[in-house]
């Protein structure tokens, strides 16, 4: 559990070796201590530290998320405040603060986009806003809204974005067209089979990842135009998910409007 | 460990408990009458006496404007939020509410805050345990539906510091009834608690494994509850009425509560019967009478039961499971005794739900559970713990008002998030920051929770200053924020303008003002305490009367002692605890020498063979007779 890194921008996360903390708990003396102290059990105060490095996990993206589970919950049982409830007032502080830590870690962690999304950020990469509230900016300014649709669905996406205006302007209207609802449901399926087909393509890049991660370790040199290829990959990859996520958002809510 | 017990709370809209775990198992403590429930009803007697429970129902009907009740409903609330209740419920506002101010309701010609009358509830609660106990309390777990807001939960607390009470945890209500449930398991299971109570709906999912029980997803209706099931019988009673008797008694608060009642008893009937005759006397000696099917009562309250489903839904799907994925479901709150919602639990997680403990008192033991664990735990709780989440997302007002979502609903909690903000304006050292909580796209549909105030930013070009901000949502689910300017790196000084609920000032005021409700609570008992022993002594000299001893005493003793003993039987019925307190020690001294002359003839009576029960002295040393009190001690 006592292991930290301290990941920079610069996309040298991965040569970065692990390092080892070693604290003294301030209630007991004893060492090895980094959330809690294996000794006498008390709560150590904060630091900052990334999602990976609070589980002592390298950066790596394939995870394994049952044991990410029970580390949750052997962390839990040490640090919530319902465990610290009667210690001192700044042990309770501590506790509030790490157990918010882990839960904000465990979250972010256990999901394997949240997870992908999150090892780019501390890469430095700023995944490019696909967000509702961007649609709807885009949509009121009137302006263009910056997005890549992907190429594999330009045709599909287009057919599609004329059914929604059909069926919007029918609903204004208060007029029921089954038919062309029935055709959205389907396409709706149809994207949502893409979706998941995307998953799958991401976690092969996971492995790309790592293995660079693993080469990293024994001690190999990792030219930085590798990491950006794999990295490149990923963002493509949930770029053009988060497309199909806002686009099947807008049909369900046209459907269900 | 010799600690202090902490006791755990149900504070519900219609019912209240209070329970502690004895020996590894929650049980309720029950109030002076013996009963385990008491209603959350508080009234204010003839005398200006808060009166809670079961004895201030009686109020509801003979003066409905000094009684309230439901009073959960408006725990956090605003004078805007609250216009359907006011249609509904009998809640009399005070006159001279200023915009913006926390509502305060009348109660006889005194106006309180919900808070405040929810404090008087918690004090009865405190009470019977102090009570069946023997010692103080100041430590409690207070339940909260688990689709509480941050004002809501705010307005709990404050409800219990002025009670005189340390809130030591908010628990969600489903969540605590999952503890009692789950206090015999020990292996992994998925559980979805659908708690129907008098005034609020709450449905959650949670994962139960090896004593871990971590909250996947909730949702529920806040104003939603067996309230509005009587409020659809009152209002089709009221309209008979009008129709058939011609009698309009929508103003009269008296027949109202009067209908409410047989209102209640009927939905009651008709969770076991298949049809009940609505009965109700109304004034002017007319009577008021109508049968209801079974049939008929579910139309009428179907739409109300329906209304549960769309949380369940959204619960099941936040937590990305089917209804077949679910292991079990529980059923708690009053209003699971209706078979259409047993029916519709049915329906929905495809399965017969559980009702093993009784849906009353469920909370309250979950709520016991939890207050063991945080005590340090016991055998039967050492290997507990609830994890539990936000029920609603929490956001920013952006410009235009937008929300930015930076806690998201169902996120674990505790849990924080950092913002930075900026200043817009050359040399600008204010930024106001607007919090709200919801689930809406615009920060005027959520709720406000408060507004912030960022001071003390040293001037700057604009946009330079980074203010971090951080939003900290505790185990209570209340939210905290600090900020900070990273540049300067100075505490940034944030003033707090809550957007409902009141200021730590008031709440400090209410504690005072709650020292002169402890001190009558002590005058009170000191009156009762007095008239008990002045009972006790009058008993025992009509005894002494009787024994030979009364011969010996001379007449004008006799005389005396008859005198001072009408001037106690005239005192006792009264309130002056320093006239009873008088009267008795004058008769004691009176009685000082037929004490004596008992004692001697108990003794004598004693030596020649016969006991001293049979010698008619009362009931031994043990338990000394009050008139010879003296020579025991």
């Amino acid at each position: 559990m006592a292991t930290t890194q301290h990941p920079d921008n610069s996309g040298l996360l991965v040569l970065t070796q692990p390092k080892q903390v070693t604290a003294t708990c301030w209630s007991c003396g004893a060492m090895r201590a980094a959330h809690y102290c294996q000794e006498c059990g008390k709560v150590q105060p904060p630091v900052p530290v990334d999602y990976f490095a609070f589980f002592g996990l390298p950066y790596k993206l394939n995870l394994d998320t049952a044991q990410l589970e029970r580390d949750f919950y052997a962390l839990s049982r040490k640090l919530h405040p319902d465990v610290n409830s009667r210690g001192d007032l700044p042990e309770q502080e501590w506790s509030l603060e790490k157990t918010s830590q882990l839960n904000d870690a465990y979250r972010t962690l256990k999901e394997p986009i949240s997870r992908t999304e999150y090892l780019l950020r501390l890469q430095g990469v700023q995944l490019e806003e696909q967000s509702k509230a961007a649609t709807d900016e885009a949509r009121k300014t009137g302006s263009a809204k910056k997005q890549v649709v992907p190429p594999d669905l330009l045709e599909e996406v287009f057919e599609l974005n004329m059914q929604l205006e059909e069926l919007r302007a029918n609903k204004k209207l208060g007029e029921d067209d089954p038919t062309l609802e029935r055709d959205l449901s389907g396409a709706k399926q149809h994207l949502a089979s893409k979706q998941s087909e995307m998953l799958k393509e991401l976690s092969g890049t996971w492995s790309e990842w790592d293995a660079l991660v693993d080469r990293v370790s024994a001690g190999e040199t990792v030219e930085e135009a590798e990491r950006a290829t794999v990295r490149d990959k990923m963002i493509d990859i949930l770029n053009r998910r988060s497309y199909l996520r806002n686009l099947l958002r807008e049909i369900d809510e046209v459907l269900e409007s | 460990m010799a600690t202090e017990r902490i006791i755990g709370i149900d504070l519900g809209t219609t019912n209240s408990l209070v329970a502690y775990m004895e020996n590894d198992r929650p049980v309720v403590i029950p109030g002076e009458d013996g009963l385990n429930l008491v209603p959350s009803v508080v009234a204010l007697d003839e005398r200006d006496q808060i009166i809670v429970g079961n004895a201030a129902r009686k109020y509801l009907i003979q003066t409905p404007e000094r009684a309230v009740y439901s009073m959960k409903r408006l725990m956090g609330r605003g004078v805007e939020d609250i216009q359907d209740e006011l249609k509904l419920f009998p809640f009399r506002l005070a006159d001279d509410l200023a915009p913006g101010e926390v509502l305060r309701i009348k109660l006889g010609n005194k106006t309180y805050t919900p808070p405040e009358i929810s404090a008087f509830i918690l004090r009865q609660l405190k009470r019977n345990a102090e009570r069946y106990f023997g010692a103080p309390v100041s430590k409690a777990v207070i339940t909260v539906p688990a689709y509480f807001n941050d004002a809501q939960r705010q307005a709990t607390k404050d409800a219990g510091r002025i009670a005189g009470l340390e809130v030591w945890r908010l628990v969600n209500e489903p969540t605590a009834a999952s503890l009692a449930y789950g206090l015999d398991k020990k292996d992994t299971a998925t559980v979805a608690v659908y708690d129907f109570g008098g005034g609020t709906f709450d449905v959650s999912i949670l994962k139960l494994h090896e004593g871990i029980f971590e909250v996947i997803s909730t949702n529920g209706d806040t104003h939603l509850g067996g309230d509005d099931i009587d409020n659809l019988l009152i209002a089709i009673a009221l309209d008979d009425i009008q129709g058939d008797l011609g009698l309009d008694v929508r103003r009269s608060g008296e027949a109202v509560q009067t209908v409410r009642k047989a209102v209640i008893e009927a939905k009651i009937a008709l969770s076991s019967d298949e049809q009940t005759t609505l009965d109700v006397d109304l004034p002017d000696g007319k009577r008021y009478q109508r049968v209801i099917t079974r049939q008929q009562y579910e139309q009428l309250i179907r739409p109300v039961v329906d209304r549960t489903v769309g949380p369940v839904r959204q619960a099941m799907k936040d937590a990305g499971l089917t209804a077949q994925q679910i292991d079990e479901a529980v059923l708690v709150g009053g209003s699971t005794r209706i078979p259409l919602v047993r029916k519709l639990v049915e329906d929905q997680f495809e399965r017969t739900p559980h009702a093993d403990l009784n849906p009353d008192e469920v909370v309250a033991l979950g709520a016991a559970v939890q207050a063991n664990i945080l005590g340090g735990g016991s055998e039967a709780t050492k290997e507990m713990l609830l994890l539990d989440v936000t029920p609603l997302s929490l956001g920013i007002e952006s410009l235009g008002g937008g929300v930015v979502k930076i806690i998201h609903r169902n996120s674990t909690i505790p849990e924080s998030a950092t913002e930075h903000f900026t200043t817009g304006v050359e040399g600008q050292t204010n930024v106001a920051i607007h919090v709200v909580q919801g689930e809406r796209e615009l920060a005027k549909d959520c709720r406000s929770l408060a507004r912030f105030d960022l001071k003390g930013i040293p001037p700057m070009p604009a946009g330079l200053p980074r203010i971090e901000v951080k939003f900290l949502l505790d185990a209570n689910g209340i939210l905290h924020v600090s900020a900070r300017e990273a540049r300067s790196g100075k505490e940034s000084e944030i003033e707090v303008q809550p957007s409902y609920g009141l200021t730590d000032e008031q709440v400090e005021g209410m504690i005072l003002e709650s020292f002169d409700y402890a001190e009558e609570d002590f005058r009170q008992r000191q009156v009762i305490e007095a008239r008990n022993e002045a009972t006790t002594m009058l008993a025992a000299l009509e005894k002494g009367r009787k024994s030979p001893a009364w011969e010996q005493l001379t007449s004008r003793e006799r005389a005396n002692i008859t005198k001072l003993e009408t001037a106690l039987n005239a005192v006792t019925p009264g309130d002056d605890y320093q006239a009873i307190r008088t009267a008795i020690d004058a008769l004691n001294q009176a009685t000082m020498h037929l004490a004596e002359l008992m004692m001697d003839t108990a003794v004598t009576s004693a030596l020649k063979g016969r006991s001293m029960e049979t010698a008619n002295v009362g009931e031994g040393p043990a338990s000394p007779h009050p008139i010879a009190k003296a020579e025991l001690e």
